[in-house]
């Protein structure tokens, strides 16, 4: 049975990874699991210099999700490719950096500060919705989208993943902006932009007020949403939105992504991946499937 | 630390206040593996609350591989557990975090509110002389077996019992002293028990509180802020379910 998939040259032992922010750099997650049984780990958004966050709290609990403005705290790439980078290429996986920044310069230092380094892709986050400047302001415009992925691309050693946000009018104007800037791999979706209150406190639930939603309250927008882009570009497609188990991992694969990511889930249960992969395994067995590619749904 | 995820068996379950339960669990390793000061994890049966609820260990059992855990039921979650019966199993990881570091010091154990059960298995183990100071709102819980723990001060907001007021009331009333304080509860507790030891120059080990989603340290959701540089980003956020809950006080701003 091929369950290796095949994003952009690189090749993943399987099409099951994790989503960025919801794994760290993977070390805390080496206690529960073996990273190498990973189709890739999908780091944390990494910046050129540390940042510190939003003021918490910073998550609050929804109906069969959750919602996060943590804002994108991370040490910086220097620490990143100094400490978790190696750490990552002990094991067996596709290691993919997701990028963040402020203006270009911030994201093309990164992606610079990577080029030598042992990332076999990039991830582009543009749909950030927890920071004021940048991350989304690139992603909620075709223009700046196509324009961002192009000045990346050109600086860029490893093939290169932009990240959308679902938080827009028509997702395949955005998936067919960043392939029109070279965009090597499209993955979906970022979380929805939502809010809640705390009505015994009479406040925000959230100090940044609003916050990205996430889990399986927002699978079917995210699967609707792959089914579009995958339609639309021509480039490989990641799928993540809600994945919780194999069933709805090979939702997305009938969508016609190419790998899927796992989020939310993580914190639910640090093995939720394994079980993903061991999932669609099964499934493909009792489909009689040889090849993950033929999960997809052919119209 | 290793950290184990288990179905774990609930021995007894007990209403022992207004919102207040304990539940008793019987652990493979858990227990066995936890100090005073360290939490678990705790997964709700519905499905549509997906994220573990951090509860501390009130009390161990290590012989028998027992977990006491008790909780005040603050929402759906909470609720959830309170109706769970002796006999059903329960979803737990841990043990997580870093416990109170046991100090053979003259020691004074302070609880406020929610923040009073941890209080319970710190006083069993501690080795040297200590003193607790527990304050309630009004209605007492744990009494009975801080007391047989330890000598034991109250403070209760409406004064219905011991000292009215607040715990640093009871610790004033009572002239007590020590060269080490431990405590868990509501911030702004913990904030006025920080500049007291300050002002002594006592050490002081606080319990930090915040929401959280992995437990283990991964999601950056439950981070306080800290005097120096943390391990992780490196800027002057610590994780409090990593390198806490349990802080040197003067390592954190409240």
């Amino acid at each position: 049975m091929k369950l290796n998939v095949n994003l952009a040259g690189v090749e993943l032992k399987n099409p099951v990874m994790t989503a960025s922010g919801t794994f760290g750099s993977g070390m805390e997650y080496s206690d529960f699991l073996d990273l190498s049984s990973l189709g890739a780990v999908v780091t944390k958004g990494v910046s050129n210099v540390p940042w510190s966050g939003n003021p918490t709290p910073r998550i609050a609990e929804v109906t069969g999700g959750m919602l996060n403005a943590i804002g994108l705290q991370n040490p910086g790439m220097d620490v990143f490719c100094e400490r978790d980078l190696p750490f990552l290429k002990q094991y067996n996986t596709k290691v993919i950096v997701n990028v963040c920044g402020k203006t270009t310069e911030d994201y093309l230092a990164v992606v610079e500060r990577l080029a030598d380094e042992p990332a076999d892709l990039l991830e582009i986050n543009i749909s950030c919705p927890n920071v004021k400047e940048g991350g989304i302001a690139f992603g909620q415009n075709p223009k700046s989208a196509e324009a961002i992925t192009a000045a990346v691309k050109k600086v860029a050693k490893q093939p290169v993943i932009m990240k959308l946000s679902p938080n827009v009018t028509d997702i395949t104007e955005m998936a067919r902006a960043v392939e029109a800037g070279g965009a090597d791999v499209i993955s979906l979706i970022n979380t929805l932009t939502g809010m809640k209150f705390d009505i015994h406190r009479r406040t925000f639930a959230i100090a940044n007020q609003t916050a990205g939603l996430s889990g399986p309250a927002i699978k079917p927008v995210a699967v609707r949403m792959v089914y579009q882009t995958v339609r639309a570009v021509k480039v490989p497609v990641i799928g993540m939105g809600g994945i919780r188990t194999a069933e709805d991992a090979v939702e997305f694969l009938m969508a016609g992504a190419t790998a899927v990511s796992v989020g939310t889930a993580n914190f639910e249960d640090p093995c939720a991946t394994l079980k993903v992969i061991q999932g669609i395994e099964e499934y493909m067995e009792r489909h009689g499937f040889q090849d993950a590619a033929e999960i997809r749904l052919a119209e | 630390m290793k950290k184990f995820q288990e179905t774990a068996v609930i021995l007894s379950q007990e209403q022992i206040g207004e919102d207040i339960y304990s539940l008793w669990i019987q652990t493979k390793e858990i227990a066995k593996e936890a100090v005073p000061g360290q939490f678990i994890s705790v997964y709700c049966r519905d499905a549509s609350r997906m994220l573990p609820r951090p509860i501390s260990i009130c009390e161990l059992d290590k012989e028998q591989g027992r977990l006491r855990m008790v909780y005040r039921v603050a929402g759906a979650g909470t609720a959830e557990f309170a109706g769970y019966k002796a006999g059903e199993e329960l979803k737990v990881m841990g043990p997580l975090g870093n416990g109170f570091p046991l100090k053979a010091k003259k020691a004074l154990l302070i609880g406020g509110g929610i923040g009073v059960p941890p209080m319970l298995e710190l006083a069993k183990q501690l080795p040297g002389e200590k003193t607790l100071v527990m304050g309630y709102r009004s209605e007492t819980y744990l009494e009975p077996e801080l007391a047989a723990a330890a000598p034991l001060y109250i403070a209760t907001e409406d004064g219905s019992k011991g000292t009215s007021g607040n715990v640093l009331d009871a610790i004033r009333a009572n002239g007590l002293t020590a060269e080490v304080l431990y405590a868990c509860g509501p911030t702004p507790m913990l904030r006025a028990l920080k500049a007291y030891a300050e002002e002594r120059g006592m050490e002081a080990w606080i319990s930090l509180e915040e929401r959280m989603a992995c437990g283990i340290g991964a999601c950056l959701a439950c981070v306080c802020r800290s005097k120096d540089v943390d391990e992780h980003t490196h800027v002057k956020n610590k994780r409090i379910c990593k390198e806490g809950p349990v802080f040197n006080a003067q390592e954190v701003e409240l």
